[in-house]
């Protein structure tokens, strides 16, 4: 998988919750290869803020060649992200890191915030009964978006809608059930689907992120705890950028 | 147009190299940039066991720079000379292996592994920052810094390049020690020892607390002391700190380096390298210079 760094056009930029926001790019060579899970370095125009910020793919359109991420302003990188328009060009790296595996008979995909994204292009890859499971803080958004393919289920901590309290909440409350969880999110929640997992004897998939610099698996930041010695530095840190994001739950220690 | 130069007896193609710690050994760029193209690769630091590093978040961006405590992580040695070496064999580039170490006997026992490898040159990190034994530890103390340079001297097949810390009140003082324990040529800047505190969470941003300091920001600083290492001594330097365009690299030369490093820059702009060669190229074109070494200290 050859990544490349490139200019790319905005396409679109819609604002979907309060600091969440939804960009179409035009990047074809990236979507040509691009799959679900993996991301894209998205770099500033500012010259004082270096380092891009890795955000993963919600949407891939392969014949359009186009990109779309959905991210929340954290800072204010991703703030003047938010400001661009159709027709900006911006720099942006991809495809980075491994994807999910496309596997299963019966898949529950949970997403928690900001995790979410990245569980819709999932969504629409997979070849097999697929339930997805999302947990808002309380404003809900991409949900929708789910719905043509498969079940969908929310919880909201403050209870606004659907269930209320967490993704494994809904899980119980609709007795959701699968063969296989892809999931991402915060580390509590992906810590908590990993024990889940775990009891009921599931295979389990959970995309992890971490302050990343180069993207690529050389600089070393971005490591996870790994349970079997990496093959890179032979310790026990797999880099989340190039190793992952996505690994298979037991097979890292969060 | 000759843009190559010479480093303790080692020529290459052109004074271009990547800056320890930012490039790997160079496969995760493997696909980005044409390692044929670069005057050298120096990897990523090498001890002799696997180094596990420092826990996360080992960065944080600040402005023009970035810090970084990732802690040397590394394989060890064994695998280095058993994977990495053989991958940078297969180029047309110099292999200057970075060598860290908690004891001068670490260092000294990768040293001696490295003796009979396809290493030209040997880089001796004294000055990592993130490190508590070892590292920094050396590196701001004259006496320790010419003690470390002389037992390394007396193992090492290849010519030593000794990295220095800039985190010291005079940089002529180690690029002396250096030199009369026997150096063969020096680095510098490391990085510089820097805090970053986040403010919403009430916390460091670096789970070590400090990190080192590096990128654009860096270079007034970098250049400063390259020029003073420069008119203190008579080795060889190799200069790095926020080199990211070939007018910075340039610049560097023209302060008293025979080469340069890129660094972070990889980081935001993996092809940077390339285009530093390219660059210089261009500027040499431009001012009638026929030989890239005209430029070294030229502004004295």
């Amino acid at each position: 998988m050859a990544q490349v760094k490139t200019e790319a056009e905005v396409r679109s930029q819609e604002k979907l919750a309060e600091g969440v926001y939804s960009m179409v790019l035009y990047a074809p060579r990236i979507a040509g290869e691009a799959k679900a899970g993996q991301f894209i370095s998205v770099y500033t125009k500012d010259p004082s803020r270096l380092l891009p910020r890795p955000i993963s793919l919600c949407g891939i359109d392969r014949e359009k060649g186009e990109l779309r991420i959905v991210y929340r302003v954290a800072g204010a990188g991703t703030e003047e992200f938010s400001h661009y328009r159709a027709g900006e060009r911006v720099q942006v790296m991809g495809p980075l890191g491994n994807g999910f595996p496309l596997k299963g008979k019966k898949a529950i995909l949970m997403g928690g915030g900001i995790g979410i994204p990245p569980m819709l292009e999932l969504m629409k890859e997979l070849d097999c009964e697929r339930t997805a499971v999302l947990g808002y803080r309380d404003e809900l958004f991409l949900n929708e978006e789910f719905a043509p393919y498969g079940n969908v289920y929310v919880a909201t901590e403050d209870g606004s809608a659907g269930t209320k309290g967490n993704v494994l909440d809904a899980v119980r409350e609709n007795g959701v059930e699968g063969d296989v969880i892809f999931a991402c999110g915060p580390t509590p929640m992906l810590r908590a689907i990993k024990a889940y997992a775990a009891e009921k004897n599931l295979e389990c998939y959970i995309s992890l992120e971490e302050k990343m610099a180069c993207g690529i698996g050389a600089c070393l930041a971005c490591v996870c705890q790994s349970k079997e010695v990496d093959h890179h530095s032979h310790v026990h840190n797999k880099r989340i950028c190039k190793d992952g994001p996505v690994f298979a739950a037991e097979e890292v220690e969060i | 147009m000759d843009t190559r130069v010479t480093i303790a007896g080692v020529e290459l193609k052109n004074p271009v190299m990547t800056a320890s710690g930012t490039f790997g050994s160079g496969a995760e760029y493997g696909e980005m940039v044409d390692l044929n193209r670069l005057g050298a690769v120096v990897t990523k630091g090498v001890a002799n066991v696997p180094w596990p590093g420092n826990p996360t978040p080992r960065i944080a961006e600040v402005y023009g720079g970035m810090l970084n405590a990732i802690g040397l992580q590394n394989p060890g040695i064994d695998v280095f000379i058993e994977r990495d070496i053989p991958f940078l064999k297969q180029y047309d580039t110099r292999i200057i292996v970075n060598v860290c170490g908690k004891t001068t006997e670490d260092y000294v026992e990768v040293v001696e592994r490295l003796g009979d490898t396809a290493a030209d040159l040997l880089e001796i990190n004294i000055s990592c920052p993130n490190v508590k034994e070892g590292g920094i530890a050396f590196g701001q103390d004259p006496k320790a810094v010419e003690a470390i340079t002389r037992e390394v001297k007396r193992h090492a097949k290849q010519p030593v390049i000794m990295k220095l810390s800039p985190n010291v009140t005079d940089i002529t003082v180690m690029a002396k020690a250096a030199e009369a324990g026997g150096a063969d040529a020096l680095s510098l800047i490391n990085t510089l020892t820097g805090m970053k505190i986040d403010i919403h969470r009430r916390t460091f941003a670096l789970a070590n607390k400090t990190g080192g300091f590096s990128g654009p920001a860096v270079k007034p600083v970098a250049v400063r002391m390259v020029y003073q290492a420069a008119n203190a001594v008579k080795l060889p330097i190799i200069g790095m700190g926020g080199v990211t365009t070939a007018e910075d690299a340039i610049e560097f030369l023209l302060a008293g380096a025979t080469a340069v490093s890129v660094g972070t820059a990889n980081f935001f702009n993996p092809y940077a390298t390339m285009e530093i060669v390219d660059g210089i190229e261009a500027y040499m074109k431009k001012y009638g210079v026929e030989d890239v070494k005209e430029l070294i200290g030229a502004v004295k």
